[in-house]
């Protein structure tokens, strides 16, 4: 292996969770932070390699707690080395792998197999097991096995636990495994069938739609569950005023439950289903403008955990399709941190606890990623320029699939370099690998 | 593709386009009426039924339709077709109008089917029924009856009873009537009733003899066999007993009221066994309107000469007479 140079961020802004100060950064070649204070740039050497930085900000890199990187069985969606540059351009240095794969993520071999593509990645790639076997909701998966791997989250995203019982004695099996479950929020038999939000707009289009309580009745009966076993829960994708609702009232009553959003539902509403574009098909579905608002207004008010990005990527043939027959889901990893910043009208500091520290604490990563900026952490950063403009187009971008829904949007914020593990994956926007 | 006239949906058709096909459709219905029910005027085009949805009473309308107009007609179901090999709606669209098709009449179980092929495909769309979302021409051909039978639509109570939830005919035929100035009456159980109904601008019910003696005009939908498995209705008896149009509610009409229903009947379900033969009931004249107003739509999207056809709700040349639509097809 050839020897890395060190690096010198010159000229930004650091922002952490302890704050905000002008510094430059320089990284070890050994992959960790070597010092954070000004002039180091004027003093770096000719073999150091310098990003320029000025007009940015230099923050940890982000984690993503929900990403479909679809291997195994979906390679021709994405690939593990795709998604994974996506996710670098995207600014994170982190992801979680959602397990609803084919086969499902649901026993030691598949997450070994994982495991495997992830080191390879251009970021680090963490892989969330299923809770029950195939993800069918009847038989607990081995989670003590997949924890014995390094497995930190649990779901069988794509759909819920629906049997009360099975999520009550995965949750307590669970407890003295250090790990954390997660819930995809439906109650298959109210959503069946289903393939927008229930509303005004689907009666109009004649699309069957999914009532908000689908997903509300699970985050009770979560809530009620976590209660129960004293066992924490993690809510993906909460989608609606009453889930953010029903979470506020848990923790304010001390249950241990966190929850994290997606951008689309606080960028999107369900008149974007009107044109019959399957790019907008995603699951849970795009909610009414009062739904969209009252997501947005918990994110502001710090109570909820995290943005995640939901990155779902479905090839064109199978999105090209009437939308009852098109698969959900859309891409995310390239366009989270400009909506964010974009839409929320919050300082960067607050935007980047929801987008990487406390993701990364979720996921249980917290000791290499989400910061601290300073000497002696492993140097996962993102540098972006939160006054940079610019356009998505209709490529998709890094992804092997080109189902985004924000082609052509106008947004603010712009990653221009990512390092992971000390290694500039992303230098002014093109992936170096 | 722009400015290329589709007919998706009753909502793009807009009033003006509605009342022209109306129009339209009384020259055909002339036509209808001759020793040789035919004319040339779409003589030379090509209009492909794909019908991905068993409907052989519509399809055969349309085929109808097209042969009085001198055009071809192909026809793609889904069954024989390369559909059960997997192949998707816009490859097996795209094949179709390769071959030289002007318009592609498709009825697909989707909502939506028909306003992506009219984005995929370089030729005109006819909606012949997508999903639970609409069916334009039924709307057409059943304003055309309300308007030959009772002389207007405008004012008239329309009352629409029974599954309006899960009806293409009832979202288009409501959005025609509300366009042509009629007041709508939904008749059904809540289970029944789209969701955000309140929106939609039309009375609600749910006690047909309340609504039927001061009805102009009760449409009655088919009730799909599958609705009491889904826990929508108790019974199809029960749903007789309290929607069901019989014979001894359809005594109570008003004198000129009339009974409509798009077929295909469950007769003893939405409909006395021995209304359909009453005279107040339309059934079999909606089934000839039908044939004269798809003839409508089909000169209204391919009788004008290419380059001029104006956009859905522009001002569209006049009713031609039936001797010189027989001209306009002639390039």
């Amino acid at each position: 292996m050839t020897e890395r140079p060190r690096v010198v961020i010159a000229g930004g802004t650091v922002i952490d969770a302890a704050g905000e100060r002008a510094a430059d950064v320089a990284v070890g070649r050994d992959g960790m932070i070597a010092a954070v204070e000004q002039g180091l740039a004027s003093a770096a050497g000719g073999r150091d390699r310098v990003l320029d930085a000025r007009g940015c900000v230099v923050a940890p890199g982000l984690v993503d707690l929900h990403t479909h990187l679809r291997q195994p069985g979906g390679e021709q969606a994405e690939t593990v080395e795709s998604g994974s540059r996506a996710a670098v351009l995207g600014g994170f240095c982190a992801v979680v792998a959602m397990p609803n794969t084919d086969p499902a993520i649901d026993c030691a071999a598949v997450v070994r197999e994982v495991q495997e593509l992830g080191r390879a990645a251009l970021c680090r790639v963490e892989v969330a097991g299923a809770i029950t076997v195939d993800r069918a909701g009847e038989r607990l998966a081995p989670l003590g096995e997949m924890a014995a791997l390094g497995v930190r989250l649990f779901t069988d995203d794509g759909a819920g636990v629906q049997d009360a019982a099975v999520m009550r004695r995965a949750l307590e099996y669970a407890t003295d495994l250090g790990v954390r479950l997660a819930q995809h929020c439906e109650i298959d038999s109210l959503a069946a069938g289903g393939h927008m939000h229930e509303g005004e707009w689907s009666s109009r289009l004649g699309i069957p739609g999914i009532c908000a309580e689908a997903e509300e009745i699970m985050v009770m009966r979560d809530v009620a569950l976590s209660r129960l076993t004293g066992a924490p829960v993690h809510f993906q994708h909460l989608s609606t005023a009453g889930s953010v609702a029903i979470v506020e009232a848990a923790r304010r009553s001390g249950v241990a439950v966190t929850a994290e959003v997606a951008p689309h539902h606080f960028t999107l509403t369900d008149e974007c289903c009107a044109s019959y574009d399957a790019r907008f098909k995603v699951n849970p579905p795009l909610r009414p403008r009062e739904d969209v608002a009252a997501v947005r207004a918990a994110l502001v008010r710090g109570s909820l955990d995290a943005i995640a990005t939901d990155h779902a990527p479905h090839t064109s043939d199978a999105k090209d399709r009437p939308f009852e027959e098109a698969p959900p889901g859309m891409l995310g990893l390239e366009t989270a941190l400009a909506l964010a910043l974009t839409e929320l009208k919050l300082p960067p500091a607050e935007v980047l606890a929801l987008l990487s520290w406390q993701p990364a604490a979720i996921a249980g990563i917290d000791d290499t990623h989400g910061g601290p900026v300073e000497a002696g952490r492993p140097a996962n950063l993102c540098v972006f320029d939160p006054a940079a403009h610019w356009t998505p187009d209709d490529s998709g971008g890094a992804s092997r699939s080109r189902n985004t829904p924000y082609a052509g949007r106008r947004l603010r914020g712009r990653v221009r370099h990512t390092l992971v593990a000390g290694e500039p994956v992303v230098i002014d926007g093109e992936a170096q690998r | 593709m722009s400015g290329r006239r589709h007919l998706l949906s009753v909502g793009d058709l807009g009033a003006d386009g509605l009342r022209e096909i109306l129009r339209l459709a009384d020259s055909f219905a002339e036509v209808n009426t001759r020793a040789i029910p035919k004319v040339p005027a779409l003589r030379g085009r090509t209009v492909a039924s794909l019908f991905f949805e068993d409907s052989t009473r519509t399809r055969l309308s349309f085929e109808t339709a097209a042969k009085r107009l001198s055009a071809d007609t192909v026809t793609f179901s889904a069954g024989s077709s390369s559909l059960s090999k997997g192949e998707s709606l816009r490859d097996t669209a795209q094949t179709v109008t390769a071959m030289g098709v002007d318009c592609v009449v498709v009825r697909h179980r989707s909502a939506g089917a028909a306003v992506a092929l009219s984005r995929w495909l370089d030729a005109a769309v006819i909606n012949a029924g997508d999903g639970c979302h609409e069916h334009p021409t039924q709307a057409l051909l059943d304003c055309y009856t309300i308007q030959q039978r009772l002389g207007g639509i405008e004012g008239r109570r329309v009352a629409i009873v029974g599954d309006i939830a899960h009806s293409r005919v009832a979202r288009s035929l409501v959005a025609a009537l509300q366009l042509l100035d009629a007041s709508v009456t939904l008749v059904a159980p809540a289970t029944l009733l789209p969701p955000a109904v309140e929106a939609w601008g039309v009375g609600l019910s749910s006690n047909l003899d309340d609504v039927v003696p001061r009805a102009d005009v009760v449409y009655l939908l088919r009730l799909q066999r599958e609705r009491q498995e889904r826990a929508l209705l108790p019974s199809e008896r029960e749903f007789h007993e309290r929607f069901g149009l019989s014979a001894e509610r359809a005594r109570r009409l008003a004198d000129h009221a009339i009974v409509m229903h798009p077929g295909p009947l469950n007769r003893g379900v939405e409909i006395g066994a021995e209304v359909p033969e009453m005279t107040c009931a339309t059934i079999s004249e909606q089934v000839a309107n039908g044939v004269s107003v798809r003839m409508a739509a089909l000169f209204w999207l391919l009788g004008v000469p290419a380059g001029i056809a104006s956009p859905p709700g522009a001002e569209v040349s006049p009713a031609p007479e039936p001797a010189s639509a027989a001209e306009v097809g002639g390039d």
